[in-house]
């Protein structure tokens, strides 16, 4: 076992743990807090995989701007702590036992995959995920999707004043 | 590593996502599990972009292959950011009206 594959594992259990902090820790800031620890753990993930651009955006977007908007909006409406009425006992294990049931499922459909046998990620090399690639794809195949992003962006940000005055 | 370990993280991160949002009540932890499903989707296309890159290596095929799926998580993520500014906007909006984020006390889409 080499260093990557023990850097591989010690990100994915870190992540898996943070995750299944964000949902049974009932301040919903500790939820936010752990939420950006697994958005770090994933941008460890991307740099693993030697896709820089995608890591940085990953930690600038995410863990900058959106986890922020979190909690602004958890502050501003002031949840206090206990008033989320827990859901019944019978509500929370039929939504483990399903959730459980489709990770099964899925791992089941994915061990007996022939197609994905003896395929492999190569970790730590490969030019694809630098910038230069990704900036010569983006601004020649995909120019007018990305132009069409800045108006989505516009009228998201239209819509949000529009939904939040009044 | 074996593109199997990759797709059974995602998986499991996935899942936690999917029983987040079945068992908790208050909207914005609903929402977060729902970034948290969008980030596990996001993280397998790398990871298949970059197997799919290292196989069309193998071939002699052109250096930038499956260069694709990284502009699409680019784009998932902008498309993100989009979408939270909106909902985070409409959960403000009901609590301003109803003093609640309770998803059971909100089902109604009336009153």
């Amino acid at each position: 076992m080499n260093v990557l594959e023990i850097i591989f594992y010690a990100l994915s259990a870190f992540a898996l743990v943070c995750a299944i902090m964000v949902l049974i820790s009932k301040n919903p800031i500790h939820s936010v807090l752990w939420l950006i620890l697994v958005f770090f753990a994933i941008s460890g993930h991307y740099i693993l995989l030697n896709a820089q651009f995608l890591a940085i955006v990953n930690i600038i977007v995410y863990a900058g701007a959106i986890m922020v908007l979190f909690l602004f909006v958890i502050m501003l409406i002031n949840v206090k702590k206990d008033s989320e009425p827990q859901k019944q006992l019978f509500v929370k294990f039929t939504g483990v036992i399903a959730g459980g049931s489709f990770l099964t499922l899925f791992i089941s459909l994915v061990k007996q995959a022939m197609p994905l046998v003896g395929k492999t990620v190569p970790l730590k090399e490969g030019t694809i995920g630098l910038i230069h690639p990704l900036g010569k794809a983006l601004f020649n195949d995909y120019v007018v999707p990305f132009e069409i992003s800045s108006v989505l962006f516009l009228s998201a940000m239209v819509g949000a004043v529009l939904i939040g005055k009044k | 590593m074996p593109i199997q370990y990759y797709i059974f993280f995602c998986l499991a991160l996935f899942s936690i996502g999917v029983v987040g949002v079945l068992t908790r009540r208050n909207a914005i932890i609903v929402f977060m599990c729902i970034e948290l499903m969008l980030n596990a989707v996001n993280l397998l296309l790398v990871a298949f972009s970059k197997m799919y890159n290292g196989l069309a290596l193998q071939n002699g095929a052109s250096a930038t292959a499956g260069i694709d799926a990284q502009i699409f998580v680019f784009f998932i993520m902008v498309v993100a950011a989009a979408e939270v500014s909106i909902g985070l906007a409409i959960i403000v909006m009901m609590y301003r009206n109803t003093h609640s984020i309770d998803i059971n006390f909100l089902n109604r889409l009336k009153n």
